[in-house]
C-alpha cells in the first residue's frame, strides 16, 4: 500500500472515529461509525487481507450499523439535551485517554521490530479466501462450530429479551 | 518513506484510545456501545497488521485472520444481544442515559 493511501484511510478512520464520540446526534454518530469502518476495511485491503476487508464491510458497515440505526430510530432518540457536565468525570476520562496515548507512543518508540518494513510476500496475488477457509475448516474447526452454537444462543437470547412479558 | 509495522500499530492504538474516551466521556448508552465496537475494531487492525508482518512460507499468518473472523462474529452476536437489552431497558425506564439508571449504584 502506498504511504499516501495509508495516511488517507488512516485519517479517514480516525477523524470519523472522533466524530462518533463528538457528535451529539446519535444518528450522525452511527453514520460516522460506518465511514470509520469503511476506512478500516481499506486499511485491511492494504494489508492483503481481502477476505477480512469484505467481511468487515458486509458485517459491520452493513448488518451491525443497520441494527444500530434501526434501534436509534425505533426508540426515537433525539439530540441529547445539554446536562450539567460532571467536571471530575470528564477530567478523569480525558486524563486516562491522554495517558493511554502517551504510553502507546513510549512503548512503540522502544519496539525495534516495529520499525522494520513489511516483508515482501512470495507472490503478488494470493488466494486469500481459499487460504482463510483452509485454516478455518482444518486447524480451527472446533472453534468454528462453537461460534455457530454461540450465534444460535444469541438468537434465542434476543428473542427471549424482546418478548414483552418475561415469565 | 515506507510503511512500517509501527504505523499500523499506532493507528490501531489511537482508534482504541478514541473508543476508550467515548466509553468514559459519553453518557448515552447507545454511543457507549458504538465506542465498544470501535475498540474491537482497533484490536482487529493490529491483529491483521501482525498477520501480514509475520509471513509463513511467504504467505500472511492466517491464524490471526481466523481470529479476526471470530472476533467479528462474536461482536455481531454481542451487538444483537446488547441492543435487545437496551430496548428492554428503554421499555422499562424510557431513557438511554446511563446516569438515569442507577438502581444498583451504592
Amino acid at each position: 500500500m502506498s504511504p499516501i493511501l495509508f495516511y488517507l484511510f488512516a485519517a479517514l478512520t480516525l477523524v470519523f472515529g472522533i466524530a462518533v464520540v463528538a457528535n451529539r446526534n446519535p444518528v450522525a454518530s452511527a453514520l460516522s461509525l460506518v465511514v470509520s469502518f469503511l476506512g478500516l476495511a481499506a486499511l485491511f485491503v492494504g494489508l492483503d487481507a481481502y477476505f477480512i476487508a469484505v467481511i468487515q464491510v458486509l458485517v459491520y458497515a452493513g448488518a451491525v450499523m443497520v441494527l444500530f440505526l434501526f434501534i436509534i430510530m425505533l426508540l426515537n432518540i433525539k439530540v441529547e439535551e445539554r446536562r450539567k457536565i460532571n467536571v471530575v468525570a470528564y477530567a478523569g476520562g480525558g486524563l486516562v485517554t491522554v495517558a493511554f496515548v502517551a504510553e502507546l507512543w513510549l512503548v512503540l518508540q522502544r519496539f525495534p521490530v516495529g520499525k522494520t518494513e513489511f516483508p515482501a510476500m512470495a507472490e503478488q496475488t494470493v488466494d486469500d479466501v481459499r487460504n482463510v477457509g483452509n485454516t478455518l475448516f482444518s486447524t480451527h474447526n472446533l472453534p468454528f462450530q462453537v461460534i455457530g452454537v454461540l450465534i444460535l444462543v444469541a438468537t434465542i437470547g434476543v428473542i427471549v429479551l424482546s418478548k414483552r412479558e418475561l415469565k | 518513506m515506507t510503511l512500517t509495522l509501527n504505523h499500523y500499530l499506532f493507528v490501531s492504538g489511537l482508534l482504541f484510545a478514541i473508543g476508550l474516551s467515548g466509553v468514559m466521556l459519553r453518557r448515552n448508552i447507545i454511543i457507549i456501545f458504538m465506542c465498544l465496537e470501535l475498540m474491537l475494531n482497533a484490536a482487529n487492525l493490529s491483529l491483521v497488521a501482525f498477520s501480514r508482518f509475520n509471513l509463513v512460507n511467504g504467505l500472511p499468518n492466517y491464524n490471526a485472520q481466523v481470529l479476526v473472523f471470530f472476533i467479528i462474529t462474536v461482536a455481531a452476536a454481542e451487538v444483537a444481544v446488547g441492543l435487545a437489552i437496551i430496548v428492554a431497558l428503554y421499555r422499562a425506564r424510557q431513557t438511554t442515559h446511563v446516569e438515569d439508571i442507577n438502581s444498583l449504584k451504592f
